[in-house]
């Protein structure tokens, strides 16, 4: 076995894996969050249409899409892999269950990531899968008027299959055509199931980073009293607390629109 | 007049050897002194046994003042029992209530196989420190012991990593049974001290490599060795020896471990 194949074996590499991947995720976060809040400005999702439809046609970002689909699976897989092996070093189990004051999400680690890998793929289903693959999502046309700012929106039927967006500028207007993952968006959060199941979901991941962002740093030894208290401030406020009351937000706000009979 | 002693019923792990399935046994312990350790307590809890003919319960203990690391027990639902700091010698029947049952089981780990009852071989600890856990020293002249100059924090720290006793509390608490807190300490112990340089790199591979073998789990970092630790050994000699191990392999050249190859 060569040198790096041994080390990435050992019990401290496979931590180290974990580790990365799951501080590549968190990244990810942050940027996911920061585009999503577009859902709420109140423009019949012209502006969430358009980001959609650049996250999805610049290869730079494609590729780190790639990149972070491989950062899931692998930090899911080394999981799995590392609780086996954890269980395995306990055969036989307390008959008193352990009392000392671990934190409740620092022993749930497993539990909590099952939920948001169910999340994921439910979640990448609904949106990923369809905006790339479903045929019969709509279009939308935004026209609007450069002297006056003005945005019309209507919807836009294709002359072929293959059209995927235009930007063009007649007559001092500017017309957008882009597909309607608005729409999809605002009709997967009417369905109330659905909007529970994301606010549980994103329980989940709070819980899931209030350990799992301080414990990456721990794993890969940058520990320091000088900024080890930053780090948990950090993982606290923005990962566990911010963050996921952020994405709570979005369906519970789409829903309360669609009980306005706003959509 | 009562004369405060206590009478407790404790839930004993009775197993003949590694190669039997045990179970638990129910004995009184009566006219228990709350003065009596933990340890003085299941003596005349065997006095009885013996008396009575019965096999004694077997358990580990040497020093009974806290510093030899052979006292275990798994006390309800804690390492060397609920209170902090201690080992099970200098844990006292006081702690207890009258009327109370305790139940004691043996650390429960792969790496830990039992022995009789309540004692576990615990040499995979040995055989970890055996692998890198010293410094060589040539012999010569002895040296002057204030030749090399240590700043007190570094002093400071590695006594503090050096007061671990190898108890294996830490993999009796931890979730995984991951010996990590246990192996960092050592590894600290020797790794802050000018002496422990020259092998400090070749120190953390062997000992890591080591308890790969011996079985111990991963560490998730939830900080209840820390807890349980009766010399309060601190989570952040985990860090330290993650930073040393993947310096070692990630980005020293000098120390390649020999194995591998």
């Amino acid at each position: 076995m060569s040198e790096f194949k041994q080390t990435l074996n050992s019990s401290l590499g496979k931590k180290l894996i974990m580790a990365l991947t799951g501080l590549f995720l968190c990244t990810f976060l942050i940027v996911h969050v920061g585009g999503n809040l577009l859902l709420f400005n109140n423009d019949n999702g012209f502006s969430f249409n358009v980001y959609a439809n650049f996250l999805t046609h610049f290869p730079p970002i494609e590729v780190i899409a790639y990149l972070l689909y491989l950062s899931i699976l692998v930090h899911a897989l080394y999981g799995l892999i590392l609780t086996v092996k954890n269980r395995k070093a306990r055969p036989v189990r307390y008959a008193v269950a352990a009392k000392s004051d671990a934190s409740w999400s620092s022993k749930n680690m497993g539990l909590l990531g099952s939920i948001m890998f169910l999340f994921i793929v439910i979640h990448m289903g609904d949106f990923w899968f369809r905006y790339h693959n479903d045929k019969t999502m709509g279009f939308k046309e935004y026209r609007t008027d450069l002297a006056t700012g003005e945005t019309k929106v209507s919807d836009y039927t294709p002359a072929n299959a293959e059209f995927s967006h235009s930007v063009s500028t007649e007559n001092n207007v500017e017309v957008v055509r882009v597909k309607d993952l608005h729409a999809r968006v605002a009709y997967s959060f009417s369905n109330l199931i659905y909007v529970i199941f994301y606010v549980i979901a994103m329980g989940a991941v709070a819980f899931h980073l209030l350990h799992g962002f301080q414990s990456a740093f721990r794993t890969l030894g940058w520990v320091h009293r000088k900024y080890t208290p930053v780090v948990y401030f950090i993982g606290t406020w923005l990962f566990a607390v911010i963050i996921p009351l952020a994405f709570a937000a979005m369906p519970v706000y789409y829903y309360y629109l669609s009980t306005q009979g706003a959509h | 007049m009562s004369n405060g002693n206590m009478n407790l019923t404790l839930k004993v792990w009775r197993q003949k050897n590694a190669q039997t399935s045990g179970k638990f046994v129910s004995y009184k312990a009566e006219n228990i002194s709350p003065d009596m350790s933990f340890l003085e307590m299941l003596d005349v809890v065997n006095e009885s046994l013996t008396h009575k003919g019965d096999e004694p319960i077997n358990f580990d203990h040497d020093c009974r003042e806290g510093i030899c690391g052979m006292c275990s027990l798994y006390i309800n639902g804690h390492p060397h029992g609920p209170k902090r700091g201690i080992t099970t010698c200098q844990l006292h029947m006081r702690t207890f209530h009258d009327g109370e049952t305790i139940t004691i089981e043996p650390w429960r780990a792969e790496a830990f196989p039992i022995v009789k009852d309540l004692a576990v071989d615990r040499s995979a600890f040995d055989r970890i420190q055996q692998a890198g856990g010293y410094v060589s020293v040539n012999t010569g002249g002895v040296p002057d012991g204030n030749a090399i100059p240590i700043p007190k924090v570094i002093a400071d720290e590695a006594f503090n990593s050096a007061t671990c006793i190898g108890c294996g509390a830490c993999v009796a608490a931890c979730k995984n049974a991951s010996a990590m807190l246990f192996v960092s300490a050592k590894i600290t112990q020797l790794g802050l001290l000018p002496q422990g340089q020259p092998e400090r790199y070749r120190r953390v591979q062997s000992m890591v490599a080591q308890m790969d073998e011996e079985g111990f789990g991963s560490c998730t970092n939830t900080g209840a060795c820390e807890a349980e630790c009766p010399k309060e050994i601190k989570l952040t000699n985990i860090a330290r020896m993650n930073n040393d191990y993947f310096s070692a392999k990630l980005f020293r050249e000098d120390e390649v471990h020999e194995q591998g190859h």
